[in-house]
C-alpha cells in the first residue's frame, strides 16, 4: 500500500485493541479506511494520540475493542407479512445498534422466502437497510415440508442458507432431499431441531419448574432425537447441516461425537440460552416464553462447555420481533420468541468473556469468522482489502436494558432491567459509520 | 394477623401461619353456616366478580354461595356467554369488567398463571379458583381444613394422593398446604401422568398403589378423564380402574380410623367403587360443605378483614 493511497483514506480508527479471530491478531492499531474497505491495518507505527496529518476523519477509539463487523446468522424480519413488528429496516436500525453488520433473515416471512422473487425482495428492500441483510430461504414450498423449494433458484437469487426455520422438516426423506440437493451448491441446511410429537403442546422446558407450575412441558429429548436424526442424515449424505439454537446438554454431546466422526455439522446457541433458565418463568413472564425453550443450569453449563471445546460454532440471536398484544396475555395464548440483537454482544460480554468462559478472540469468532464460513460471506475479518465491516465495542461501560429504548419495533425481551456490561461504541458496514453511540 | 397478600394465587409459599389464619377462620364462618340465617353482613358493599372460563359446577356455586352469605354484590361471567368469542382478550375483558368498580375477582381458566397475570394486570384482589394443572388453593385449603376437623391436627398424617398427578392442579395445592402444614404426603398413578421431577416437592412416589397405601391416614382420590385414554397415557379405563382404582379390598392396608377423600367429580366405578365414595369413612361431602366456609374465610381475609368474626 503506497502512501498516496493510504493519504486518501477517508476514515481512520485509531488506537483501539484490534481483535480479529480470523488472523489471529489481538494488538492495538490503526485501522485505515477508504472506498469502503479496509486499507492498513497498522499496529507498529502508529498515529500520536490526538494528532492526525491525515485529511481523513479520525475516530479516537484508544481503549475500545475494534472487531470484525458481527453477523447474525439467525433473525427474524417481519417483513413481508408482519411490517407492525419488524421491517428490514428497523430490523437493520437493531443489528447495527447491536455491533452487527451482517444479518441473515429467515424465511417465516409471509409469505414465506420460498422462491426467487422474494429472494430479490428482501434485497430490493435491504438497498435501504442500515447493515447487510442476506436472505436464508425455505427448503419446501411454504415451509410444508412436503416438496422442496427450487434451491438452484433461490440460491441464484443469494440465498446464503435452506432452511425451513421453525418449522422441522418431520419426514426423514424430505430432509434427506433437502440436504442432498442443497449439497450440490456447498451451502447447508439450517435446522430447527424439534420432534414435534415429543413438544406437542409444550410451552416450556419440562423440568421441576414446569412441574410445580403446571405448565405443559417441552422434553429435551424433543429436541435431541431429531439433533441425532439430522446427524445421521448428514453422515450418510455427507452434505452440510446447522443446527440452530442448540438448547440442550444432550445436543451438545451429540453434536460433539458427530464433529469427532467428521460429519459435517456446525452449530449455534442463542445469548438467552447460555443466560437464562427455566426459574424465570416463574413469573409467568410471556417474554421468556421461546422455542426451543430456556432451560436448566446443567444444559447452561454444557452450552458453555460446548462454546469453549468448540462444539458450538456461533453465537446467534434467533431475533423474534413480537407486538405487545401477542405476549400481554396468559401463558398458553402467548407467541414464541424474544428479540435479541440489542443485547446480544452484552450478554456475550457479561454472561462469557467476563466470567472467563470464553476469551475475546473465541467470543468474537464465533459472531464474525465462524458464522461468515459456514454461510460463505464475504465478512468476518479484518483484513486489507476486505469490505471495511467494523464494530467498535467499549468493553467497561456498564448499561442497564431497558426495551423502551430498542431500536427494534418489538420490545419482548426478558432482559429489561439486567444489568449488563460492554456497549457498542460504532457499527461500520462499508466503511461508513452507520450506528454511534 | 392479616394474610401477606391481598390475591391467593396459591398455596405455594404461604406460611403455615397464614393457612392456619384461614382454617380458623373458617371455623367461624362453618358456625355460621350451621345457623338458621346463614347470612352475616361482612362483605356488604364489596363487588365480588366470578370469572369462569372452564366449566365448573361445584366451585362455582360454592363461591357464589360464599359471596351470598357474607352480602356482597356478585356478577358471573362464564367464557361461553361473554365477548371472549368475538376475540376480546382476557386482559381486555377483565380490564372492562374491573371499569365498571369492582373489588374482588374469582378466576377460574384452562391455562396455568392466567390469575398471576390477572394480579399484574388489575387492581383487584385475585382469587385462584384453578388455574391449568397449577393450582387450586381453595380446594386445596378445604382439604387441609377437613383434614383438621376430623384428626384436630394435619402434623404427622400420612396422605395418599392417588391418580392423575401431571394435569391435576388439585394434587400441586395439596402437597405444598400438606407439607406445609408438616403431614408426609406420596403420590401415586401411572408413570405417564407423574410429572416430570415431582419428587422434588418432598413427596414420595410409587406406581404399585398397594404399597403407597400401606399405612397412610388418608387417601385423596382424583378424577380421571377419558381424555388421557386418547392422549395416549393410558391403555383404558378399565386397565386404570385395575391398577389404580380405590376398592374396600385395598383400604385394608390403611391405618385404622382412615379417610378418603375426593375433589370430585367423582366417575363412579372408575377411580373409586361407589362403596367406597360411600363409605362411613368418606368425607367426600364434608369437603364440599367446608368448601363454602373456607371461600368465606378467604373472600374475608383478602379484603382486608383480620382475625375473628362476629
Amino acid at each position: 500500500m503506497n502512501k498516496q493511497k493510504l493519504m486518501q483514506a477517508e476514515l481512520i480508527l485509531a488506537g483501539g485493541r484490534i481483535i480479529d479471530p480470523a488472523s489471529k491478531l489481538d494488538k492495538v492499531g490503526d485501522i485505515y479506511i477508504g472506498e469502503g474497505k479496509i486499507l492498513k491495518i497498522e499496529t507498529k507505527k502508529l498515529i500520536p494520540k490526538k494528532r492526525s496529518k491525515f485529511s481523513a476523519e479520525m475516530v479516537d477509539v484508544h481503549g475500545k475493542i475494534v472487531t470484525p463487523g458481527l453477523i447474525d446468522m439467525h433473525t427474524h424480519l417481519r417483513e413481508p407479512g408482519r411490517e407492525d413488528e419488524e421491517t428490514i429496516f428497523s430490523g437493520s436500525s437493531a443489528a447495527v445498534a447491536g455491533g452487527f453488520s451482517s444479518i441473515c433473515c429467515m424465511p417465516n416471512t409471509e409469505p414465506p422466502i420460498d422462491n426467487q422473487e422474494s429472494v430479490k425482495f428482501i434485497y430490493e428492500k435491504a438497498k435501504l437497510a442500515r447493515c447487510k441483510v442476506y436472505p436464508v430461504a425455505g427448503a419446501t414450498k411454504e415451509l410444508k415440508g412436503d416438496e422442496l423449494t427450487e434451491i438452484a433458484d433461490l440460491v441464484k437469487a443469494g440465498a446464503v442458507a435452506i432452511s425451513d426455520d421453525g418449522k422441522p422438516i418431520h419426514n426423514s426423506a424430505i430432509m434427506r432431499y433437502a440436504l442432498e440437493y442443497t449439497k450440490m451448491y456447498d451451502l447447508p441446511v439450517l435446522s430447527h431441531c424439534e420432534d414435534l410429537s415429543l413438544s406437542s403442546d409444550g410451552v416450556m422446558n419440562e423440568g421441576y419448574v414446569s412441574t410445580i407450575l403446571g405448565l405443559r412441558g417441552i422434553p429435551s429429548i424433543a429436541e435431541e432425537v431429531m439433533v441425532a436424526r439430522d446427524i445421521k442424515l448428514a453422515e450418510f449424505t455427507r452434505a452440510k447441516v446447522h443446527i440452530a439454537h442448540v438448547s440442550t446438554e444432550g445436543s451438545v454431546n451429540l453434536i460433539r461425537e458427530a464433529k469427532r466422526k467428521r460429519v459435517k455439522i456446525t452449530c449455534e446457541v442463542t445469548p438467552h440460552h447460555f443466560s437464562l433458565t427455566d426459574e424465570v418463568i416463574k413469573t409467568f413472564d410471556t417474554n421468556a416464553k421461546v422455542n426451543p425453550p430456556l432451560r436448566t443450569k446443567k444444559d447452561i453449563d454444557a452450552l458453555k462447555k460446548g462454546l469453549k471445546d468448540g462444539t458450538i460454532d456461533c453465537i446467534a440471536t434467533d431475533h423474534a420481533p413480537h407486538s405487545i398484544e401477542e405476549k400481554d396475555v396468559e401463558f398458553d395464548a402467548a407467541t414464541f420468541g424474544m428479540v435479541g440483537l440489542e443485547t446480544a454482544l452484552g450478554l456475550v460480554i457479561t454472561e462469557l468473556i467476563k466470567k472467563k468462559i470464553l476469551s475475546w478472540t473465541e467470543a468474537i469468532a464465533k459472531m464474525t469468522i465462524n458464522p461468515a464460513k459456514i454461510l460463505k460471506l464475504n465478512a468476518g475479518q479484518i483484513k486489507v482489502g476486505m469490505p471495511a465491516d467494523l464494530t467498535v465495542i467499549d468493553p467497561d461501560i456498564s448499561w442497564v436494558v431497558d426495551p423502551k429504548d430498542f431500536k427494534s419495533k418489538s420490545k419482548n425481551s426478558p432482559f429489561g432491567g439486567k444489568k449488563l456490561k460492554g456497549k457498542v461504541c460504532f457499527t461500520i458496514v462499508d466503511g461508513k459509520i452507520v450506528y454511534q453511540i | 394477623m392479616k394474610l401477606r397478600s391481598r390475591h391467593l394465587l396459591g398455596l405455594e409459599g404461604l406460611l403455615k401461619e397464614e393457612i392456619e389464619l384461614i382454617l380458623d377462620t373458617a371455623e367461624t364462618f362453618k358456625e355460621i353456616l350451621e345457623r338458621p340465617i346463614k347470612k352475616v353482613p361482612t362483605l356488604r358493599g364489596v363487588t365480588v366478580v366470578n370469572l369462569f372460563y372452564e366449566p365448573s359446577t361445584r366451585t362455582r356455586i360454592s363461591f357464589e354461595l360464599a359471596e351470598k352469605r357474607l352480602s356482597a354484590e356478585l356478577v358471573n361471567f362464564f367464557a361461553s356467554t361473554s365477548s371472549v368469542k368475538k376475540g376480546e382478550t382476557l386482559k381486555d375483558t377483565a380490564k372492562n369488567i374491573e371499569a365498571m368498580k369492582i373489588d374482588m375477582v374469582v378466576v377460574r381458566h384452562q391455562s396455568a398463571g392466567t390469575p398471576y397475570f390477572l394480579s399484574q394486570c388489575l387492581n383487584s384482589s385475585i382469587i385462584n379458583a384453578g388455574d391449568g394443572a397449577h393450582e387450586h388453593p381453595t380446594q386445596g385449603l378445604l382439604d387441609l381444613f377437613t383434614l383438621r376437623e376430623k384428626y384436630k391436627k394435619i402434623e404427622g398424617l400420612r396422605v395418599v394422593i392417588v391418580g392423575d398427578i401431571k394435569y391435576s392442579r388439585v394434587a400441586r395445592s395439596n402437597i405444598w398446604g400438606l407439607k406445609t402444614m408438616g403431614a408426609s404426603v406420596a403420590l401415586c398413578g401411572p408413570t405417564t401422568l407423574m410429572p416430570y421431577e415431582i419428587e422434588k416437592m418432598g413427596v414420595e412416589v410409587y406406581s404399585n398403589l398397594n404399597q403407597a397405601l400401606e399405612g397412610a391416614d388418608v387417601v385423596n382420590v382424583l378424577r380421571i378423564q377419558l381424555e388421557r385414554q386418547k392422549g395416549g397415557l393410558l391403555p383404558s379405563l378399565r386397565e386404570y380402574s385395575n391398577e389404580f382404582g380405590i376398592n374396600t379390598e385395598r383400604l385394608r392396608r390403611l391405618n385404622p380410623n382412615f379417610t378418603i377423600m375426593h375433589p370430585g367429580p367423582i366417575n363412579r366405578g372408575v377411580e373409586i367403587t361407589p362403596e367406597v365414595a360411600d363409605g362411613p369413612y368418606s368425607v367426600i361431602l364434608d369437603q364440599v360443605t367446608n368448601g363454602v366456609a373456607i371461600r368465606m374465610a378467604v373472600l374475608f381475609l383478602l379484603s382486608g378483614g383480620e382475625g375473628k368474626v362476629e
